[in-house]
């Protein structure tokens, strides 16, 4: 017990962690090209026509998952910004900090199907809905976290002042989750829920998962590319970046 | 496989270009986003190395 303990302490540096996240890159990559080609897949060429929307509720398969990631990516942001504002672990802010740009695209690519969803189902790109504009300040609270961050030369102040807007903002999350339930939204109600079976047919719900778990493996892989050079570049007066360098000549 | 025909798959019944609009723009999202990241990687790596050896050369002179 107490040894599985230090192997997590000691992944927690970023000298431990920088190796590893190279050698699980390689793995996430893999599995984020095997679920995204099954869920194009079932998504594109198995699952049939809805009754109602005709061929355009494919882009669900795009949209839910995207809409999804952008909020869990916050969350995890805001962990890990919280996680370093209270016990100022190094990585931890080095880990929200590779978060945020991705949240963001992930956030904006919920936007972007949306709107393109919206325009033939609803006649509009878009309405100021409870759902579409709580999404639209997610987008902004990325964006004002990254450019909060990208103000502060110091980077662990960054850290901190970041991590305040981050944890301010997580209040926004569950307005955007439960908005279709507390306003009368356009945005229809969630197709998946965790307390009631979902109201769709099993193998479009597939074909989502499968996008969903392809969007999940994509966040992993390109978050831990960007944190390996955020860590490079932090540490990079420390001894054995030079050592990590100077193998690589 | 769904589809009588590939125009048919490619018409998405009247709403291919709101159905490949986003899938294009998310295609191109994660396809750009990693491309970048690769790039910065490989241009700080040549950066903090193009440093080191300047540093080892001030060491060695001095």
């Amino acid at each position: 017990m107490d040894k599985r303990l230090i192997n997590w302490f000691k992944f927690a540096s970023p000298q431990a962690f920088y190796p590893l996240a190279g050698r699980m890159m390689p793995w996430f990559w893999a599995a984020a090209a095997v679920f995204g080609i099954a869920g194009l897949y079932v998504g594109f060429l198995v699952a049939p026509t809805d009754a109602q929307q005709g061929e355009g509720y494919r882009i669900i398969f795009l949209h839910v998952p995207a809409s999804w990631m952008s909020m869990f990516i916050y969350l995890v942001m805001a962990f890990w910004a919280g996680l370093g504002l209270a016990f100022n672990f190094r990585l931890s802010g080095m880990m929200a900090t590779a978060l945020a740009p991705t949240g963001a695209l992930f956030a904006f690519l919920s936007l972007w199907t949306g709107a393109l969803w919206g325009k033939p189902m609803w006649g509009a790109w878009w309405v100021w809905d409870a759902r579409l504009t709580s999404e639209l300040i997610l987008l902004f609270l990325y964006v004002g976290f990254i450019a909060l961050q990208s103000a502060i030369d110091d980077p662990r102040r960054a850290d901190r002042a970041g991590a305040i807007l981050a944890l301010v903002g997580v209040v926004n999350v569950p307005i955007i989750y439960f908005s279709v339930k507390w306003w009368n939204t356009l945005h229809q109600g969630s197709s998946v829920s965790l307390t009631k079976s979902p109201s769709m047919a099993m193998i479009m719900l597939w074909g989502m998962l499968l996008c969903a778990l392809a969007c999940w493996m994509y966040a992993i892989a390109v978050a831990l590319m960007r944190v390996r050079t955020i860590i490079l570049e932090r540490e990079r007066h420390t001894e054995w970046v030079r050592i990590e360098l100077s193998s690589k000549e | 496989m769904f589809w009588n025909s590939f125009s048919e798959f490619l018409a998405m019944g009247n709403h291919g270009v709101y159905v490949w609009g986003s899938v294009g723009v998310m295609m191109i999202a994660m396809i750009v986003e990693p491309v970048l990241l690769i790039r910065g990687h490989k241009s700080l790596v040549a950066r903090l190395k193009r440093q080191l050896r300047a540093d080892r050369r001030t060491l060695s002179q001095g």
